[in-house]
């Protein structure tokens, strides 16, 4: 892993209304990491993807991307600047067929500097080239969502929830794949709720509940925190 | 130099029918006069296909349907009117002028594109509706002519008013197929189907709609100058009745949004039927058109082309 961190979060707060979904999170990701994110239903987790990937502004804090502030930044300006994502329903362009969506994310992401046939090789959806991805099934939308970040060359892919209801086979090829980004240089951040999956893969998790960071560190300590047990099994 | 065939062969694939749909719009209008002598009325299929057109450049491109589509045509009409009486520019000059005072107008209402869906197309409507009123107010006579309306009689010149509108819906079309077959096209596409997640495809989405909606405006802007021009007297009500949005909207559904042809077809159909039987026979006419509208949405809601997709045939 290398030291200096790609992204920063500092003091990140997002409010809807009167929740405070995001309360003062402060936190790095490293090139090559894989960092997992963790927390009961409603902790903030796709949240702090959204705020990351500029589908939400930040209301206070700061988000730094190899230095430089990305989060007065709207959402298609930080792609090209390396941020991407996944949904955790994904959304393909429907009445598209797969490579077209590839190509969308490809030519205005990229400027075309990706081969988009390699992109369609690595989600394992190349004999599906040609298919509407609404014909897909949702395992392998959820694989178009990646292959589509993975066209705009991201320097920083934000995964959510990407192993929910695919069956072991299927979850150990994505958790290769994911691995194979990180390898190639690629920082994640994996919202998931998958424990076993997430600890194949993490290198370091963090515990979010009701807005705020409960535990940083290994998943393995995790489960031996005693706040960390509170949030999640009551206490 | 193997890579670079198939996108030559595709940009043909996309040009050459556009072209031609163009060559064939502009050779049918001149020719008919010649064979059909009631050129108002050509004039007046013209000024129809092109606000199907342009309905269809927001409408079929974005999902924004704007039913205060005639408050843009009217602005047009009135600018292009005002300048007429008011200054010496040339009146094709002023036409032109009409359709950037559209687009001036769109600007304002740039923040209803906040909106979406229903709620998008009730705030054009309303908007439609203050801009009449605006126009028709009795206490703006000295500057609008209020309800009595304005009159250009002076500039008066049909032939060149025809050829105007000739040239505003080849505009038009030429831009639906740019919009089809170009990359800001496919940036539609995407946009119209998940704007969240063009975003994440770096897709500007938020300029990119405001571009289709000024193009937009301004071609009715250019059509209600240039209506407005071959009109010569005309009342406000003329050139801001929500009749005409609801005709471009039911010409442009009809024909099939989101193609190039289909608007051109479903006005040329329906303008044709509504000037045979809506003139003759209105009772009748209603009627009709009732009917027709039922059974288009229950039957095609994707309009005539769509007949013609589902049978495998690449619509233009």
């Amino acid at each position: 892993m290398s030291s200096e961190p790609l992204l920063v979060l500092d003091g990140v707060v997002k409010r809807f209304g009167g929740l405070t979904a995001l309360d003062g999170v402060s936190f790095s990701v490293a090139p090559s990491e894989i960092l997992g994110l963790v927390g009961p239903n409603g902790s903030g987790k796709t949240t702090a993807i959204n705020v990351i990937s500029g589908v939400y502004h930040a209301d206070a804090g700061s988000v730094c991307l190899g230095g430089q502030r990305i989060d007065r930044l709207p959402a298609f300006r930080r792609v090209p600047l390396g941020v991407n994502r996944t949904f955790q329903v994904p959304k393909p362009f429907a009445a598209m067929t797969v490579r077209e969506n590839i190509e969308v994310a490809a030519y205005f992401g990229a400027r075309g500097r990706v081969d988009i046939d390699d992109v369609l090789v690595e989600i394992d959806l190349a004999d599906q080239a040609d298919v509407l991805a609404s014909g897909l099934t949702v395992n392998q939308q959820k694989r178009l969502d990646l292959g589509r970040a993975l066209a705009t060359e991201p320097k920083l892919l934000l995964v959510d929830e990407i192993g929910a209801g695919l069956n072991p086979g299927e979850l150990g090829v994505i958790a290769d794949l994911l691995c194979r980004l990180a390898a190639r240089g690629i920082a994640l951040i994996v919202v998931e709720h998958l424990l076993d999956f997430l600890n194949r893969i993490a290198n370091r998790v963090i515990v979010l509940s009701a807005g705020r960071m409960l535990y940083e560190g290994t998943l393995e300590n995790a489960s031996r925190n005693a706040d960390v047990v509170a949030a999640f099994i009551g206490g | 130099m193997n890579d670079a065939l198939p996108p030559v062969r595709n940009r043909l694939r996309t040009i050459l029918p556009s072209a031609i749909t163009l060559l064939v719009i502009a050779a049918a209008f001149i020719i008919a006069p010649h064979v059909y002598g009631n050129r108002s009325l050509l004039f007046s299929m013209m000024t129809f296909i092109v606000l199907a057109q342009g309905l269809n450049l927001l409408y079929g491109f974005t999902g924004y349907l704007p039913f205060g589509y005639v408050g843009f045509f009217g602005t047009g009409a009135y600018t292009t009117s005002l300048l007429v009486l008011h200054t010496h520019i040339p009146v094709l000059l002023c036409v032109i002028i009409g359709g950037v005072g559209a687009v001036i107008v769109g600007l304002i209402l740039g923040p209803l594109l906040r909106l979406s869906g229903a709620y998008f197309s009730i705030a054009n409507l309303a908007a439609s509706q203050i801009l009449y009123n605006i126009a028709s107010n009795q206490d703006l006579s000295s500057i609008t002519g209020g309800p009595y309306g304005l009159k250009i009689d002076q500039v008066y010149n049909p032939t060149a008013c025809y050829f105007t509108m000739l040239v505003i819906l080849l505009l038009a079309t030429g831009l639906a197929a740019h919009f089809r077959f170009s990359r800001f096209g496919l940036a539609l596409r995407a946009m119209n189907q998940d704007p969240t997640s063009a975003a994440m495809a770096g897709i500007d989405v938020v300029r990119n709609r405001l571009i289709v909606w000024l193009v937009s405006a301004s071609i009715a802007g250019l059509a209600g100058g240039a209506y407005a021009w071959n009109l010569s007297v005309f009342y406000p009500d003329a050139v801001f009745t929500l009749q005409i949005s609801v005709f471009a909207i039911v010409f442009a559904l009809f024909g099939g949004v989101g193609t190039v042809l289909g608007p051109v077809v479903g006005a040329v159909v329906l303008y044709a039927l509504y000037n045979g039987v809506g003139i003759s026979a209105p009772q009748y006419f209603e009627f009709i058109y009732g009917l027709l509208i039922v059974v288009l949405v229950l039957f095609l809601p994707n309009g005539l082309m769509s007949l013609l997709a589902r049978r495998g045939v690449r619509v233009l």
